[in-house]
């Protein structure tokens, strides 16, 4: 089957302006400004079954219907902060496939009527940001952005925007902080983006993932969008498979594929062809699911793996092998959170803190069973009770860690 | 020292990113700016850009607290940042690490005694099918390492030291 997203593996360079255009590039946004009303574009989204690949999965089409009309400017945000453990598919994407995912932008913010869109990158991406800001500058000479494109009313800017190394920037209210020139901490919604965004204007904030979907949706249309994937979750997705694997990277599949078929037919299997102990298909924010034949044989899209205890997210598959111990796991997604944690809400900043010295205690060796329920409890208590998911997020692999593999932990306890 | 005399043009195109009435959004990237020549932003630098843009110096200060790719304390001129977050260390990350260290004969968090290299461990780079991998950062700004064996750092490390005899 031909790619949908990761259209350079099978196009070498659609990354050059005239390859991307030869190849049907900017006939969707030239179709769209010209032709059809905003609200087609977001009937065409909405009607593909589109969902936000950025982790939590709500309907595309549905968050664009809610911009708020009655205040302007609108503005469009991309949110390309990439930073979950586990998580490395918007940079091939930028990285190879770039006009793609500039159109989807420009799509959006036509569909929405805004006048400026924004691309926050973390900070590492910074030889990327300067690759799309020519990009970009590409198009704004052969009339792709800029004023009156097509000859119409509609004008288009787009801008990027460098992070500086801060995982909660992925949260949208954070990143849009950041671009206002704060410190990336999470509002308390509602209101949401779409009402209140960046500089208090109606904002819509997609995954980049998200965007590069559009341009092929509105070309071949919401029915050949459909009838990929499932019910539920229709559609492809890049799976960034990572961890204990042969062959690691982005694979580009269908909804609703195995989590064997893509660890086996496609990476080649496990290295030194060992047994998987646990699965985490939603990066470090995932819970761990203790792997059998069952939940190889699940198919991968939102409801399925729901029903494993653990979500989808954004699809960062990594993978644990026999070998490896589960207080080790934790005491590194532990390390991570409590370092990235923002500070803003008591129970992430003080839980992590707390759930970093007790993991490492344990993971150490000098650790007692007291520890581990006392570990259990911190995680518990911190759950429900933080402005956003990081603070909720941090806890799923301590507490499936430990009521899923409680052996892991009996032996490393002093007794 | 005034960013808007040293780098005149930066500036002006930074600052026609944002509405002129949210100036303050360009206080990353001035950062980014004032941080290029010496690896770390001043005390000066950081009274220079609140005055740019009309916030107070404070303000500016939680900024470079808050973002770890900011810095306030003068380091190596290239600073070698190791991913050890779990996927990486499922594909030897730690031991990378561990390796690098020994060969370059200092600890995590310190400096080569030419002044040339800070080693340092951080959180998830996006490159986790990758590892082990490293991001430079340094005067020209952040690369990405990937697939990293200690030959190839260390020959990287000499190609460094190569271009700084050369540039003094």
């Amino acid at each position: 089957m031909a790619y949908v997203l990761l259209r350079h593996r099978d196009i070498p360079d659609i990354n050059k302006i005239d390859v991307y255009k030869k190849n049907g590039g900017f006939a969707a946004l030239k179709k769209a400004v010209t032709k059809m009303q905003p609200v087609e574009v977001t009937n065409v989204v909405k009607d593909s079954g589109l969902r936000g690949r950025g982790g939590a999965g709500f309907p595309t089409g549905m968050k664009w219907s809610f911009i708020d009309n009655k205040n302007w400017p609108h503005y469009v945000v991309a949110n390309a902060d990439e930073s979950e453990p586990g998580t490395f598919k918007d940079r091939e994407i930028m990285e190879s496939n770039p006009f793609q995912f500039l159109e989807g932008l420009a799509l959006a913010s036509y569909a929405v009527s805004a006048n400026a869109a924004y691309i926050y990158l973390r900070g590492e991406f910074w030889q990327l940001a300067s690759f799309l800001d020519e990009k970009i500058a590409e198009m704004e000479k052969a009339g792709y952005l800029g004023d009156n494109l097509f000859g119409t009313e509609y004008s288009l800017k787009i801008y990027t925007h460098l992070g500086a190394g801060a995982y909660i920037c992925g949260e949208e209210t954070a990143l849009l902080e950041s671009i206002e020139g704060k410190r990336g901490q999470p509002r308390v919604r509602p209101p949401f983006p779409p009402s209140y965004g960046l500089y208090g204007k109606p904002t819509i904030i997609n995954n980049v993932e998200t965007f590069t979907n559009v341009p092929m949706i509105l070309a071949n249309g919401a029915d050949w969008y459909k009838a990929m994937g499932t019910m539920d979750s229709a559609g492809i997705k890049v799976f960034s498979l990572s961890g204990r694997v042969r062959k690691p990277g982005n694979y580009e599949l269908p909804f609703g594929t195995t989590f064997r078929q893509l660890i086996y037919e496609h990476a080649g299997g496990v290295q030194e062809g060992r047994p998987i102990k646990a699965i985490m298909p939603a990066g470090a924010s995932s819970s761990l699911i203790v792997v059998d034949d069952k939940v190889l044989d699940t198919p991968m899209d939102y409801a399925s793996v729901r029903t494993l205890g653990a979500d989808l997210g954004s699809a960062s598959v990594i993978v644990l092998d026999d070998t490896v111990d589960i207080d080790w796991v934790i005491n590194k997604t532990i390390k991570f959170f409590k370092h990235e944690s923002c500070g803003k809400c008591t129970p992430c900043r003080e839980g992590n803190y707390w759930m970093k010295n007790l993991t490492g205690r344990i993971h150490s060796g000098k650790g007692s069973s007291e520890d581990v329920d006392l570990l259990l409890n911190v995680a518990k208590q911190m759950q429900g009770k933080c402005l956003c998911a990081l603070g909720e997020f941090s806890t799923m692999a301590v507490v499936t860690g430990i009521e899923r593999f409680p052996q892991d932990f009996k032996k490393v306890v002093k007794a | 020292m005034s960013l808007e005399k040293t780098y005149p043009k930066e500036v002006k195109q930074i600052l026609a990113k944002y509405p002129p009435e949210h100036k303050r959004s360009a206080v990353m990237p001035l950062l980014y700016l004032a941080q290029r020549e010496e690896g770390y932003i001043t005390k000066a630098a950081m009274q220079d850009i609140a005055q740019m843009l009309d916030i107070t110096e404070t303000e500016v200060a939680s900024i470079v607290g808050f973002y770890s790719l900011y810095h306030d304390e003068k380091a190596g001129k290239y600073r070698m940042q190791v991913c050890t977050d779990l996927p990486c260390a499922l594909r030897g990350a730690d031991e990378f690490l561990n390796n690098l260290c020994g060969n370059l004969g200092i600890k995590v968090g310190e400096t080569t005694p030419d002044g040339l290299i800070t080693v340092e461990a951080v959180m998830c780079l996006a490159s986790c099918d990758k590892a082990p991998m490293f991001q430079t950062q340094g005067p020209d700004g952040i690369k990405y390492h990937d697939l990293m064996t200690i030959d190839r750092t260390m020959e990287l490390v000499d190609a460094l030291k190569q271009a700084n005899k050369e540039e003094k």
